[in-house]
């Protein structure tokens, strides 16, 4: 099968829409001619024109503002910030007036938006370029919160979040940019709310999330060499969330280790412990949940600790034999 | 200022047709009632919450609303009443959202400071300052986008120009040529603070020009004055050439919301502005220019009071939302989707085609 980048992958997804509805179109800064800070979208505005691939000001808070406003008018505004950290400049936007205007008027409204931004460490940029904030956003109702791992996720999830008509905060890791993987040619969308299991086992299931998908995978393989089946599951949205293929792959494994990037305190991987030990598949658990995450730090520059804020393929390994040795 | 005093520009220039006075005349005084009628049911603890009056700034609504078409929108704020009824809102539904009821503009889910009539136009409002203004920019983006003639109206207050999104907005609505008309309402305090303690600048042409558009300040108590220059700052809209920022010089009787005590200006200061109550004014200006007589302009004046009252009464009599209500419209789409309800992280969700 044809083999695309996530980058391609976006790209395409971006120009498929774009062609398909014309009611879509790209906001966001240097996403003309400069084809955008990680070149995801190259080419387009010479496809699409200035109106539809639309370069804005550095006025984030104005760029998800006028989305907003715009999809109340039948537009379905695909905004690009340019790095997941400075939607903090914009949070009143998307927190106060995108989530809540559907509900506040009664249901007479409703935001056709996507919130595409790169989020993650692993490039050397530091604190304000390298966060993963998503438990900020799936903390409030009325967003919608996909988090693709693979290039072929990261296109079927954003044709479906273009057609969604509620707003979705779109987290692309910068480093799956220039993952390859494969990509079939021709028309398909992913429904939110689905997960993926990317490797089958039946020793331990870990959940994880992005970039953490992959870091994990190669956790499983080393475990496999210690005889240890591992089960690497992959939410791809957080809300909606899959819960019902959590708790039966927890069901059968027995055991469970969470993985993100993101900070452990107040992490997505609460909700996702929370979720298993409120249900049924509680009195299946042989051990306690492990969580194996983000440090309780800001991202630091220095290459050797960037990679230590992270959870390695080493840790994911521990955090497993932790649980597997119970 | 009244007809015949120097300055008023009313004596100068032709009044606008009988039937667009009337209007005016009718959507002030309904305001007026309105706030006069919440303020009563609040005091009597009828109703619960907070609200934010307009009484003393109808001249605002009602002059600049009259400078729209049917068609056209507006966005509003957290002092919305009177937008909402200029712009043609059902008084028994926004009566109804006051009391928080079903039979509400929102269902009972917004209140005071949401009331949202899409259909009419009206946006709606907003709880946080500066927070339609680029919810405005980016309608009145779709607008033109669209290729549709209507243009989009933004009322805030004097103090949304100190929220850096303002700025942001207003750069890019003139940047892009939007088809926008910016209405700040300066009734000369932001809750407690008074333009000269939070703007380093305050002055209408001086902001215009920072950003490439007209900027004009205008008499808010006087409808005539602001309806003139609106129309204007709607034509220029509409005829593709951009936004403008229109400032209406008015003035809040009321309390900032009602847990405001007053100790920032004195009762001197508000009894002034009083006497320059736009209402009475205008009525001075309808009946001595021969449009209504006395016993009509008492007549118009009772059918308003009138009306607001069986609001009233619609509003006791509705009843409260169910409790399933609570989780409706968090998300738009198939109610199956399971996010539309109070505990779960919902389920798989088929697309959308």
């Amino acid at each position: 099968m044809r083999e695309l980048t996530g980058a391609e992958a976006v790209r395409e997804a971006l120009r498929e829409e774009l062609a398909r509805d014309e009611r879509v179109y790209l906001v966001g800064e240097d996403i003309g001619i400069y084809g955008g800070s990680f070149g995801v979208d190259e080419g387009l505005i010479e496809e699409f024109g200035p109106e539809r691939v639309r370069e804005a000001p550095i006025s984030e808070a104005a760029i998800v503002g006028t989305s907003v406003g715009a999809a109340l008018l039948g537009m379905r505004p695909v905004v690009e910030i340019m790095f997941s950290d400075f939607v903090a400049l914009a949070m009143d936007q998307l927190v106060n007036q995108a989530a809540k205007l559907r509900y506040m008027s009664g249901g007479q409204l409703k935001v056709p938006m996507v919130v595409r931004t790169p989020c993650g460490a692993g490039t050397g940029a530091a604190a304000q370029h390298s966060q993963s904030l998503e438990a900020w956003y799936a903390h409030v109702p009325g967003l919608l919160v996909a988090m693709p791992s693979t290039p072929y996720d990261a296109k079927g999830l954003l044709k479906a979040a273009i057609r969604d008509d509620n707003p979705v905060v779109f987290l692309e890791h910068k480093l799956l940019y220039k993952v390859k993987g494969e990509v079939p040619e021709g028309e398909y969308t992913i429904p939110f709310g689905e997960a993926d299991i990317k490797r089958a086992g039946t020793d331990v299931t870990i959940v994880a999330t992005s970039m953490m998908v992959h870091n994990a995978l190669e956790a499983a393989s080393d475990l496999e060499a210690r005889g240890i089946s591992a089960e690497v599951l992959d939410p791809r949205t957080l809300v909606p969330l899959d819960e019902r293929a959590i708790l039966e792959s927890v069901g059968r494994t027995g055991r469970l280790v969470i993985v993100h990037e993101a900070p452990e305190r107040g992490g997505f991987g609460g909700e996702i412990a929370a979720v298993v030990a409120g249900s049924d598949a509680f009195h299946r658990l042989e051990a306690p949940i492990k969580r194996v995450c983000g440090s309780n730090t800001p991202i630091p520059f220095n290459k050797m600790l960037e990679k230590h804020a992270m959870p390695t393929r080493e840790g994911i390994v521990q955090g497993v034999l932790e649980v597997t040795g119970y | 200022m009244l007809p015949g005093e120097t300055g008023s520009g009313l004596a100068e220039c032709a009044l606008p047709p009988a039937e667009k006075l009337l209007w005016m005349y009718d959507k002030m005084l309904k305001s007026r009632f309105f706030e006069e009628k919440i303020a009563e049911a609040f005091a009597a603890g009828k109703l619960h919450g907070t609200m934010h009056l307009y009484t003393g700034e109808e001249a605002c609504a009602a002059g600049a609303v009259a400078a729209l078409e049917q068609a056209d929108y507006i966005t509003s704020t957290h002092r919305n009443h009177g937008h909402a009824i200029a712009k043609g809102g059902d008084i028994n539904k926004m009566m109804a959202e006051m009391f928080g009821k079903k039979t509400g503009s929102c269902g009972g889910k917004g209140g005071s400071m949401h009331i949202t009539d899409i259909a009419g136009g009206n946006i709606g409002g907003n709880g946080v300052v500066a927070g339609g203004v680029s919810i405005a920019t980016g309608a009145a983006l779709a607008l033109k986008m669209q290729g549709r003639p209507q243009v989009v109206l933004c009322f805030f207050g004097d103090g949304a120009r100190a929220e850096g999104v303002f700025h942001e907005s207003v750069n890019m609505a003139s940047l892009w040529r939007l088809p926008l008309v910016l209405v700040c309402e300066n009734n000369q305090y932001a809750v407690s603070t008074a333009p000269h303690r939070y703007l380093a600048r305050n002055d209408a042409a001086a902001l215009g020009r920072a950003y490439n558009i007209p900027g004009e300040s205008v008499d808010g108590n006087d409808v005539l004055a602001v309806y003139e220059r609106v129309s204007e700052a709607v034509a220029r809209a509409r005829g593709g050439e951009g936004p403008s920022y229109v400032e209406c010089q008015t003035y809040r009787w009321r309390g900032h919301s009602k847990s405001d005590q007053n100790r920032y200006r004195t009762r001197e200061e508000v009894d002034a502005w009083i006497l320059k109550d736009p209402i009475p004014r205008f009525r001075k200006v309808l009946i001595e220019s021969g449009i209504i007589s006395e016993e009509r302009a008492d007549e118009i004046e009772a059918q308003a009071l009138g009306l607001i009252e069986e609001s009233i009464r619609f509003a006791e009599r509705s009843p409260d939302p169910p409790l399933e209500d609570l989780a409706r419209d968090v998300y738009s789409g198939p109610a199956t989707r399971g996010l539309n309800s109070k505990e779960s992280n919902g389920g798989a969700i088929p697309c959308a085609n």
